[in-house]
């Protein structure tokens, strides 16, 4: 009777050592914190208002980490997401603007423009068998480069009003964006976790040789990431022009250390075969929350980057030593 | 006969040798730089002037010499984001000292001191620590330039003091950063072709656990190899602050993927283990020269990054099927 008691026990504090000792309980243990001490030292920071608009400001980095993670997940990488971005946001104002299509038609020109150029990554990485971080460190420059030859530094405005209902509107109360963001985190979610698809792209993150002589379809599936990458770069961009109202080649910038610092510290390793969508959604909350608080408390803009990257390495090397010492216990 | 037979093997072992020449990418580089003057040239005789030429070099030995560096830590299979950022604060901490009145070799040799210790920073964690480069530089990269922009604010130095812009000076007619960068260059590939520890970074890089059963310490070899790139990083802080009269504290944006493909289109492999600093440097006088022909040839200078994605992309195609060849008539 008593060791059946026991039995439970054990496995109750089994499974709570396991949901603590993970990557993800771990950076909610930090999140909660954040949250606390951030609570405290503002009032402005924990209301309904502010929270939501802090969805606002992250959406574009949170759409673009969920096809990240897929990719990171599989051992590759997407350097070029930044650059889709300014070209897909170029490409709006200028085939509306320049080219004279009706907005709609130019947003769905994006959105294909985002998806092509996603597709242009994928088809040589998978049939050149161009290295990832090779392939996208070229396209980080070319697309940015037809961003800048496309729109020769002259910004785009003046869009209707119906536009900016995607980047400025609400939905029964929630930022539009927010509920886009949402959607896209629960598919991203049910596609890695629950189909084969999903699980597939673990495989050939642990051993792509292997995926391949289990008869898996690995080109076909890399293909699919890095187009479905440039399609949320895409989106992404839509909202960014209809969030600031405005068209600039230098837009999204950087976007892609924003975007992999979130994946990493989401516990996605960079070495592939490990990685959760759950650990993605909790690493870009993290940082915007993190980069408003601080905001908030009076630290200056600048300052707050540099709590991000320690925050990074730090929630690195805590896993890392969390892990060693679990294992070191077996 | 058996002379004859001697010449012709002489003459397979010549045309072999001529092969290996031909077909290194140093040399398809050297003749696409040849090339691209050719052309240029003919379009517009101006481009050929040697202000022109001079201005080509100097405007970016820097990028050069960081990419010694850089290469060495690609081939030992890792890779260094943070270095643009390193730059921007090192040429600030430098600008500063000469300000404020220390002696003028003290603000030349403090950066690279500070540099150094960096990069050992780095090294430890990516060496001992296990952490992937790529996240501790992600890292890094956000700390040292929120750092800069929160410590300085972006202003700009002037009034340094006379002596102060070393990349400034001549000799024999020539500007001082070509000598550092044909010098460090030449020095670089000596060492990494010939030396025991300069083979021990190809080998760390190429296979690591070959490398420890033959006796060579990983760990040991990646400090060495950050320590290296940080003197390198060191110095190319230097030449970049001294080379204007004033200096900007603030990151030179996009700083750290030049020198990354300056590295990537020298035929450093991203996976490791391959590639040489001559290379690099050739690859950054290449990238440098077609900036410049642009403007001589008319082409507005916002097409510049949309060429140089296109070379980057080329470079490495025409690369991967060189090897591909090679090793299909194995």
């Amino acid at each position: 009777m008593s060791l059946a008691n026991d039995t439970v026990r054990t496995r109750t504090a089994e499974l709570l050592r396991g949901l603590l000792f993970r990557h993800e309980g771990i950076l909610l243990g930090i999140l909660a914190a954040a949250l606390i001490v951030l609570a405290l030292q503002s009032d402005r920071f924990l209301t309904v208002d502010n929270l939501l608009n802090q969805g606002r400001l992250m959406a574009e980095i949170g759409l673009v980490a969920l096809p990240m993670t897929f990719i990171i997940i599989t051992g590759g990488i997407d350097l070029s997401v930044g650059s889709i971005m300014g070209l897909c946001v170029i490409v709006v104002g200028y085939s509306w603007k320049n080219l004279g299509l009706p907005l709609e038609a130019a947003i769905l020109v994006t959105l294909a423009t985002g998806t092509a150029a996603g597709f242009i990554n994928g088809w040589f990485i998978t049939h050149v068998k161009v290295p990832p971080l090779i392939m996208t460190l070229a396209t980080l420059a070319l697309y940015r480069g037809l961003a800048e030859g496309i729109s020769q530094a002259r910004s785009v405005r003046g869009y209707p009003e119906w536009f900016f209902v995607f980047g400025q509107g609400d939905l029964l109360g929630v930022p539009t964006q927010l509920w886009i963001l949402l959607v896209a985190i629960v598919v991203a979610w049910i596609v890695l976790a629950r189909t084969t698809f999903g699980r597939a792209l673990y495989a050939i993150g642990h051993n792509e040789v292997a995926a391949r002589f289990s008869g898996l379809p690995v080109d076909g599936y890399k293909l699919a990431i890095y187009t479905f990458s440039g399609f949320m770069a895409g989106l992404a961009g839509f909202i960014f022009v209809s969030r600031v109202s405005t068209t600039r080649s230098d837009m999204g910038t950087g976007l892609e250390l924003d975007v992999i610092a979130a994946v990493v510290l989401g516990g996605t390793s960079i070495f592939g075969g490990v990685g959760t969508i759950a650990g993605t959604t909790i690493g870009f909350v993290l940082i915007q929350l993190l980069k408003n608080g601080l905001a908030l408390t009076g630290v200056k803009g600048d300052a707050t980057i540099v709590v991000i990257g320690t925050v990074l390495i730090l929630s690195i090397l805590i896993t890392n030593f969390v892990q060693a010492r679990r294992a070191g216990e077996r | 006969m058996a002379t004859a037979t001697q010449t012709v093997r002489a003459e397979s072992f010549r045309l072999a040798g001529l092969r290996r020449l031909f077909g290194s990418q140093e040399a398809v580089l050297l003749g696409v730089i040849l090339l691209l003057f050719v052309v240029v040239g003919g379009i517009n005789p101006r481009f050929l002037a040697e202000r022109n030429l001079e201005s080509i070099l100097l405007g970016n030995a820097y990028v050069a010499v960081a990419a010694i560096g850089m290469s060495m830590v690609i081939v030992s299979g890792n890779i260094d984001i943070s270095v643009g950022s390193l730059i921007g604060v090192l040429a600030t901490v430098s600008g500063s000292l000469a300000v404020a009145g220390a002696p003028i070799v003290v603000s030349w040799l403090v950066p690279i001191g500070i540099s150094v210790l960096v990069m050992l920073v780095i090294g430890f964690m990516v060496a001992y620590l296990r952490i992937p480069s790529i996240v501790v530089t992600l890292g890094m990269l956000s700390i040292l330039k929120g750092g800069l922009i929160s410590a300085t604010g972006g202003k700009w130095i002037s009034n340094l003091p006379p002596g102060y812009n070393l990349a400034q000076n001549e000799l024999l007619g020539v500007p001082l950063p070509i000598y550092f960068m044909v010098g460090l260059t030449a020095g670089a590939a000596v060492w990494m072709r010939y030396s025991a520890a300069g083979r021990a970074i190809y080998a760390v890089g190429g296979n690591a656990e070959a490398a420890r059963l033959s006796g060579i310490s990983r760990e040991r070899t990646l400090m060495m190899v950050f320590a290296i790139h940080g003197v390198f990083v060191g110095i190319a802080a230097i030449l970049f602050a001294t080379q204007l009269s004033i200096i900007q504290s603030t990151v030179p944006p996009n700083l750290e993927l030049s020198i990354i493909t300056a590295s990537v289109v020298g035929g450093v492999s991203i996976l490791g283990g391959t590639g040489t600093v001559i290379g690099s440097t050739l690859a950054a006088v290449l990238i440098a020269a077609i900036g410049s022909s642009l403007i001589f040839v008319g082409i507005s200078p916002y097409w510049l990054r949309a060429v140089q994605g296109t070379l980057i992309l080329l470079t490495v195609l025409a690369d991967l099927l060189r090897r591909r060849r090679r090793t299909a008539r194995r």
